[in-house]
């Protein structure tokens, strides 16, 4: 028994922060809002730096509710294209060429989005991740939670469904 | 709904940093009703293939609505805060049309007001998305 040969680390590496990078900036309303992604293999972790345009309350100040929002809602479409992207991107159907140059499949299209708010945003930076908890042909539903200080104090948490894009190619 | 009312409406609005930076303007307020509209504008775009605005963006506008509205219902104290928001997503807002939002609080007790809105862009008689949520209020005595 024999297995093909790992690629080099940063053969690997290249490939999913360009496919990362990509998806991110398929988002211009990432940058309004100051969102970007951290990637531990296959784990995406959503940063929305605090900026005092995201406030909605100031005189508590909180962060206001759209912006929590949005933040869950991007989190939850970036985290859900990334699973689908993952498979293609490491089975090599879609090449680092393709990626960097931004040819990336659809987005998927929000159907609807609930959020409930725990507690208020405190003015400081916030973390989101999402789990895709069904994520068919057609349709997906994705579960996305965010904290601040501490992980295990989620100030907001959010259940969206999806209708996920035509396969790449079709 | 007097020039004045709606003025002092528009500087509480500009007041809240977010609802400022997406440049919201409220075109009416009236016992428990609000409607807030926001230009288009590219950096508020959620997919660039497309070039329409991200959900974010709707949902951020309609969650200011929602509040503006139970802050104008005659029967609430104070200030308010969403503890839930539903959004449904009809359609795609047409790129370059303004957004325009309408909230009414159908429904109000010691301490939730529930809420629901629409939003338009130019085409009226179909729907961008619609909300349904609740929010803190404390009726007055």
């Amino acid at each position: 028994m024999s297995r093909p040969r790992p690629e080099p680390v940063q053969v690997v590496k290249q490939r999913r922060d360009a496919a990362l990078t990509a998806l991110a900036h398929s988002i211009p309303y990432c940058e309004f809002l100051g969102i970007q992604f951290e990637r531990r293999g296959d784990e995406l972790t959503g940063i929305m730096t605090f900026q005092e345009s995201n406030i909605g309350n100031p005189m508590l100040p909180a962060l206001h509710g759209g912006a929590t929002a949005a933040f869950l809602e991007i989190a939850s479409l970036i985290g859900l294209s990334w699973s689908t992207l993952w498979e293609d991107m490491e089975s090599g159907v879609l090449s680092l060429d393709e990626l960097e140059q931004g040819h990336l499949p659809r987005l998927p299209k929000t159907i609807d989005f609930t959020v409930d708010y725990l507690r208020s945003g405190l003015p400081r930076d916030a973390y989101a991740r999402a789990r895709v908890n069904r994520s068919g042909r057609r349709y997906a539903s994705v579960h996305v939670e965010a904290w601040q200080d501490r992980r295990d104090k989620l100030f907001a948490q959010a259940t969206g469904h999806f209708l996920m894009p035509a396969p790449m190619g079709s | 709904m007097s020039k004045e009312q709606l003025k002092q409406a528009q500087q509480f609005i500009e007041a809240i940093p977010h609802a400022k930076a997406l440049g919201m303007e409220i075109t009416e307020i009236s016992d428990g009703i609000a409607q807030l509209e926001m230009d288009y504008d590219a950096r508020f775009v959620g997919d660039s293939e497309t070039g329409v605005i991200s959900g974010g963006a709707v949902s951020a506008l309609m969650d200011t609505c929602c509040g503006a509205a139970v802050m104008s219902h005659p029967d609430v104290a104070g200030a308010t805060a969403t503890i839930d928001l539903r959004i449904d997503y009809m359609r795609g807002a047409t790129p370059g049309e303004r957004v325009i939002a309408r909230a009414e609080v159908y429904h109000l007790t010691r301490t939730v007001a529930f809420v629901r809105a629409k939003s338009y862009d130019n085409d009226r008689a179909n729907p961008v998305a619609t909300a349904t949520g609740a929010f803190t209020a404390e009726k007055k005595a």
